[in-house]
């Protein structure tokens, strides 16, 4: 296994009165595809949002490329070079998909070779660029929220759930984009509810339940244990083919 | 030219265009257009009043923050020049420097208001400012050694801003351009830079971000965007540009007191001028402002007109009667809120994309 980018030793985090993770042990390898899985209400989301900040750790440590990042402030955070697409997408509905772009990309204008090969992803996006956002399909505006996080070199996207009631089309570009991704050298930590999709990117897998880790492993060695994904998942490959 | 000057961001609709021209040549042209002081005094208030709106809408607008302190920045301007001239004398100079005074004081208020309370939720910053624009007022009533308490202080103006110096006469019009008329420019020239200047903040990369934090601040705060240093900022220059409207009432009324700056009721007056222009387009300001003192000067006027006309007919004269003005003005801001929930400018633009 290549050395670790991303860390998360023993991370709890409430919210409110929820104490919903409880101890994470997390190891993102540097250059791989690293997929979050579990099913809802395991904390999946939740550590996403940990580690970008948004909800910080009551406890625990988070180690980003050597540095700990754990209570930083989000912008802070964006700013070591960690991409985040939300499950919610969050794209700005007032603003074109140019403006959304444009904010995205932090040390300057959009390079125009990347623009041309997101363009090349999602054809979509150079259609509808002058147009707001908000009057996007919701397969465009996910589009709209991976191309944000990839319009600038970043040593680490973090993607919750993109495939989350998208069409298969747009996910075949999704697969197309991710793969370029790694090919890259891109580190990805991604949340999947989707075993085909996850298990076709997947290098590394970590599967969560009640706000902890208690799975991890190769994606190889979980897609061809069926009796793994039964017991761990509760389905098997298999059964989705 | 205009699209350079309007920083690209077009009415993007054939009929506000047309009454955004229509406002524009009526306020350039005031002085000439029309006789007697009410007309031009309506003018004025018009151009303070886009200014402070306008300077309001970058805040609830363009960055989702509800402040109720815009009023204390309005009076601070008022308060900075109207009182640097009662002390120091009517000239430039006085101005000048009250002026200074007053945008450093504003800003510095803007930014430790924003920076100690815009971390916390809308709601309870909306509160805080209202608390802290509540003892300023409270403040300058109680300081009347200085302020003029509740009566407020009139002051002189510099000699070339005053009705008695007559600069040239044009006979063919009719029209003397005196101080008064000079003064008229000073506020119409003013609220024109400062509301192609709110254009320039706006549709900038700053302006955007602004608007970026309004619809999301935590996606805002995911792509590396510092959102209370962004609010503190929109908060700075807000305030900024509603001290310059106060300064430029003080000049206009020669007068400042806490019900012509200070009071809730302008505050309410902006919200609705916001709300009924339309929210998150500078425009709204222009429309929202106009339309709102028009109404507050005229609909008594128009009234009377209608309640004679309809002397003849049961019960219409008494709804229509003049006294009644102020119920019929809440009427029609609550069918326009209805009607237009997106503000006029946003129902014309709606209607022009159709």
């Amino acid at each position: 296994m290549s050395q670790a980018l991303l860390t998360l030793e023993g991370v709890h985090t409430h919210i409110g009165q929820y104490h919903i993770l409880q101890g994470v042990d997390l190891v993102v390898p540097r250059g791989e595809l690293t997929v979050l899985l579990g099913r809802n209400g395991a904390g999946k989301t939740t550590t996403l949002r940990t580690i970008m900040g948004l909800w910080p750790p009551s406890k625990g440590t988070i180690t980003f490329d050597g540095q700990p990042i754990g209570g930083q402030a989000t912008p802070d955070i964006a700013r070591l070079g960690i991409g985040y697409v939300p499950e919610s997408m969050g794209v700005f509905a007032d603003l074109t998909v140019a403006e959304n772009m444009r904010l995205a990309a932090r040390l300057g204008p959009p390079d125009a070779t990347r623009l041309d090969w997101i363009f090349g992803l999602f054809p979509a996006l150079k259609r509808f660029w002058q147009l707001p956002a908000g009057l996007l399909s919701g397969g465009q505006k996910q589009m709209l929220s991976i191309a944000r996080a990839i319009v600038e070199p970043k040593s680490l996207i973090l993607i919750d759930e993109p495939t989350k009631g998208i069409a298969p089309a747009i996910i075949e570009g999704m697969i197309t984009a991710f793969k370029e991704l790694k090919r890259d050298k891109t580190t990805i930590l991604l949340v999947e509810q989707n075993f085909r999709f996850a298990a076709s990117l997947g290098d590394s897998v970590a599967v969560m339940d009640d706000g902890r880790i208690v799975h991890r492993g190769t994606m190889q060695a979980l897609a061809s244990d069926s009796a793994l994904q039964s017991r761990l998942l509760g389905l098997s490959l298999a059964a989705h083919q | 030219m205009i699209q350079s000057a309007l920083s690209g961001d077009m009415p993007r609709s054939r009929i506000l265009s047309f009454v955004l021209a229509t406002i524009l040549v009526v306020l350039a042209f005031a002085p000439f257009l029309f006789s007697g002081s009410q007309p031009i005094n309506t003018a004025a208030k018009i151009c303070i009043f886009i200014v402070l709106v306008a300077s309001y809408d970058l805040l609830l607008g363009y960055t989702g923050i509800v402040s109720f302190a815009h009023t204390m920045f309005f009076g601070i301007g008022g308060y900075g020049v109207g009182l640097a001239l009662y002390g120091w004398g009517p000239t430039w100079a006085s101005a000048g420097i009250g002026l200074a005074i007053a945008l450093v004081v504003g800003a510095v208020l803007a930014f430790v208001i924003g920076l100690l309370s815009l971390r916390v939720r809308a709601i309870f910053y909306a509160m805080i400012t209202l608390a802290v624009a509540s003892a300023f007022a409270i403040l300058a009533s109680q300081l009347s050694e200085y302020t003029g308490g509740e009566d407020g202080r009139s002051f002189r103006v510099p000699q070339l801003l005053r009705p008695g110096t007559v600069l040239f006469d044009i006979p063919a019009i009719g029209v003397r351009v005196d101080g008064r008329v000079l003064s008229y420019y000073l506020v119409f020239f003013s609220a024109l830079m400062l509301v192609l200047a709110a254009f320039r903040i706006v549709n900038s990369p700053f302006g955007r971000v602004l608007q970026a934090i309004r619809e999301n601040d935590f996606r805002a705060e995911s792509l590396g965007y510092n959102v209370v240093y962004y609010r503190t900022v929109a908060n700075c220059l807000a305030a900024g540009m509603a001290v310059l409207a106060g300064a430029m009432s003080a000049i206009w009324v020669r007068y400042t007191g806490p019900d012509t700056t200070l009071s809730f009721a302008i505050m309410l007056d902006i919200l609705l001028m916001v709300v009924i222009g339309g929210m998150g387009t500078l425009y709204g300001a222009v429309i929202g402002a106009t339309l709102f003192i028009l109404a507050q000067n005229y609909l008594q006027k128009l009234m009377a007109v209608a309640s004679e006309a309809t002397a003849a007919l049961p019960l219409i004269p008494h709804l229509l009667h003049p006294d009644r003005w102020l119920l019929w003005l809440g009427v029609l801001f609550v069918l326009s809120v209805y009607f237009f929930p997106s503000g006029i400018v946003g129902k014309l633009r709606e209607m022009e994309r159709r």
